[in-house]
């Protein structure tokens, strides 16, 4: 439907649009269209023909059983993968506001800040939740003091970490619980004021209330940013996503409302799957 | 359940089974190798201690030997002179015999014949060696660390795993194992002949960076990797490029691993004699490394160092107690010396290891 619209994109183009008209664009309206997507480890092919379209300022919960190609799927949006050898998109395409992200004149670079990513294993650095919060805009050449105690303290609250944490600003990071260190992570991501942000099974090494926090969380997030999260909790999808993607083998099987997936899914396979019987 | 046991009995009691007496036997033969070497290592030093503080050391203040450690070597001349033993050091004994034949034609009497022993290199200190060898060190190291930290950055964080990567660990590996002789053979035909440096401090700071370098690149690389990859994927995906995400988020935490390595180097670098042998060692210098006309020229001459003196004053003069003074005292400075700075190195990365833990 917007292919047309790629050969025209002149080079200079950002990838998003300034938060102004941003904020004017129809909420739920797609933001990333992947397209016959095939992906390849070496000559190992990971996505078979993968058709997506994912909306804007909503979560989007990609299920499936294990090695079906989530996070593969995943890091393929912020170009992770072009950190492993070998790896290749064979055929189709992945456009975030119809910029073709695998593109020529994409700089994986400037994608990433606007798609950033929170890990299945949370990994804030050996330094101070300060550091930590800050690192983004640092590298971005930000120096000035007042924007960055703003940043910080805007970016903790955006992640439900603040109360907990304002008293101990400059001690390390790696001081905080399980659960506030996957919160802080998630404070670092929005830090940069990313479009996109990915999680990959962010509640996995998380106890039954850290991970209610971070779900509560990602529900006021998604009032910002659009949210792609992996899970294999069918629960975690059903509470806090708005549509989910099922994948089985590298393909995608069956997209629609997080609603009708759970209640009454078209494909016999997501039945199985989301009823337990398998996976 | 099975019959109750009699109060008498005690199930665990030891049973001398060959298994048994092996574990006894193998716990002595361990500690045995252990405590030999301890004492092997034990006597080394308190030789080197016991014999080289009575050179280093006095017993009234300042309590050391300042002349040991602010003059050059230089020559010892032991003579009798009116019955009574003398021990001079050259430009003592020069100013000594000149007076003595003044005085002597002041009287009329002919010019008096001192007939005394040389000994090479037994009198005066070692300030020139100490000297020599901390710039052996501080150079070499700094080329070293450079080219080594870099080599190991593009290893670990920018070689993918192709064959000729592969080739050039291997050959690293190999490196590591030459001898330091082939080291100070290689340095004397490239840079003192080939670039014409001559015997010269650069040519030895080259040669002794080549010597350390396969240790400080290997070292280097297995602290980089040590780094968990989840700090360097989530530099990388807040938009940090690879050479601010290795700058910011992967050098800092490897540096406590590349310093140990470098202490190791550093001990290394100090000591060997072979590779400075034909490359940067004088047996003798008048003048101090900076005494030169102009800058550069420091860099173009070469240096006394500790363990060269040790080579010398122990192989190449005929042996005797004067000698062995020097010997032993030398030993001892060197000793203290390399210990002081594997000291520094072991409390700066002890203070850095605190710093970032993970
Ligand atoms: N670095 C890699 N090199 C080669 N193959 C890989 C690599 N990473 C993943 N794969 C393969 O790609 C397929 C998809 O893996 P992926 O990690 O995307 O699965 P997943 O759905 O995230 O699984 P999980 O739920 O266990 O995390 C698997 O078959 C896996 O073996
Ligand atoms: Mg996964």
């Amino acid at each position: 439907m917007d292919s047309t619209a790629t050969a025209s994109v002149p080079r200079s183009r950002p990838l998003a649009t300034p938060p102004a008209s941003s904020a004017g664009a129809e909420r739920g309206a797609t933001l990333i269209d992947i397209k016959d997507l095939d992906f390849y480890y070496g000559a190992k092919q990971a996505l078979f023909d993968i058709n997506l379209q994912i909306p804007d300022k909503r979560v989007t919960a990609f299920i499936g059983p294990s090695g079906c190609g989530k996070s593969t799927l995943l890091r393929c949006l912020n170009r992770m993968n072009d950190l492993i050898d070998g790896t290749s998109v064979k055929r189709g395409a992945i456009k975030i506001r119809n910029v073709d992200i695998y593109g020529r004149d994409v700089d994986p670079i400037e994608l990433r800040k606007r798609v950033g990513m929170v890990f299945q294993k949370s990994n804030p650095f050996p330094k101070s939740i300060y550091e930590n919060i800050t690192y983004g805009l640092r590298i971005q050449g930000v120096k000035n003091k007042t924007r960055l105690d703003e940043v910080v303290e805007k970016s903790l609250r955006g992640a439900a970490l603040w109360d907990e944490v304002k008293d101990r600003l400059h001690e390390s990071g790696l001081g905080l619980s399980g659960g506030q260190q996957q919160r802080l992570c998630i404070a670092r991501t929005i830090a940069v004021e990313p479009e996109v942000i990915l999680m990959d099974e962010p509640c996995s090494a998380l106890d039954p209330i850290a991970t209610a926090k971070v779900e509560e969380l990602i529900h006021e997030l998604k009032k910002q940013f659009t949210i792609i999260i992996v899970t294999h909790s069918m629960q975690q999808a059903a509470r806090c996503s708005d549509q989910t993607a099922f994948f089985y083998m590298g393909k995608l099987i069956e997209f629609d409302a997080t609603h009708n997936i759970f209640m009454n899914p078209k494909n016999p396979q997501t039945e199985a799957y989301v009823s337990g019987r398998f996976g | 359940m099975s019959s109750p046991l009699p109060d008498s009995a005690n199930p665990f009691a030891p049973r001398p089974t060959p298994a048994r007496r092996l574990e006894g036997a193998v716990s002595w033969i361990f500690r045995i190798a252990t405590y030999f070497v301890l004492a092997c290592g034990l006597s080394i030093f308190a030789t080197i201690f016991w014999k080289g503080s009575a050179t280093v050391f006095r017993a009234e203040f300042p309590f050391v030997n300042t002349a040991f450690f602010t003059q050059a070597p230089e020559t010892l001349y032991v003579f009798e002179w009116q019955g009574e033993k003398r021990e001079m050091g050259d430009k003592e004994f020069r100013v000594f015999r000149e007076a003595e034949a003044a005085k002597a034609a002041a009287e009329g009497r002919p010019a008096p014949v001192i007939r005394a022993d040389s000994y090479a290199h037994s009198a005066g200190g070692i300030f020139p060696n100490v000297v020599g060898t901390v710039l052996l060190v501080v150079g070499s190291m700094t080329i070293a660390l450079t080219l080594g930290v870099c080599a190991a950055i593009y290893l670990s964080e920018y070689a993918r795993d192709t064959a000729a990567v592969r080739l050039i660990r291997l050959a690293i590996l190999n490196l590591a194992g030459v001898p330091s002789i082939v080291f100070g053979l290689f340095g004397f035909g490239m840079f003192v002949i080939f670039f014409d440096w001559n015997v010269s401090l650069l040519a030895g700071w080259f040669t002794l960076a080549f010597m350390v370098l396969p240790v400080i690149i290997t070292a280097s690389e297995e602290s980089l990797k040590a780094v968990p990859k989840g700090f360097r994927e989530g530099s990388l995906a807040l938009g940090a490029t690879k050479w601010q995400t290795i700058r910011k988020n992967v050098l800092p935490y490897a540096l406590p691993g590349i310093l140990t390595s470098s202490i190791l180097g550093i001990a290394r670098v100090a000591g060997e004699t072979a590779p400075i042998m034909f490359t940067a060692a004088f047996v003798i210098s008048d003048r101090l490394p900076w005494q030169v006309e102009k800058f550069s020229d420091m860099f173009f001459q070469g240096v006394m160092a500790l363990p060269y003196h040790i080579y010398v004053v122990s192989s190449k003069i005929p042996q005797n107690e004067y000698t062995e003074r020097m010997q032993y005292g030398t030993a001892f400075v060197f000793l203290f010396t390399v210990g002081l700075i594997a000291l520094t190195s072991i409390l700066l990365r002890n203070k850095l290891r605190g710093r970032y833990k993970w």
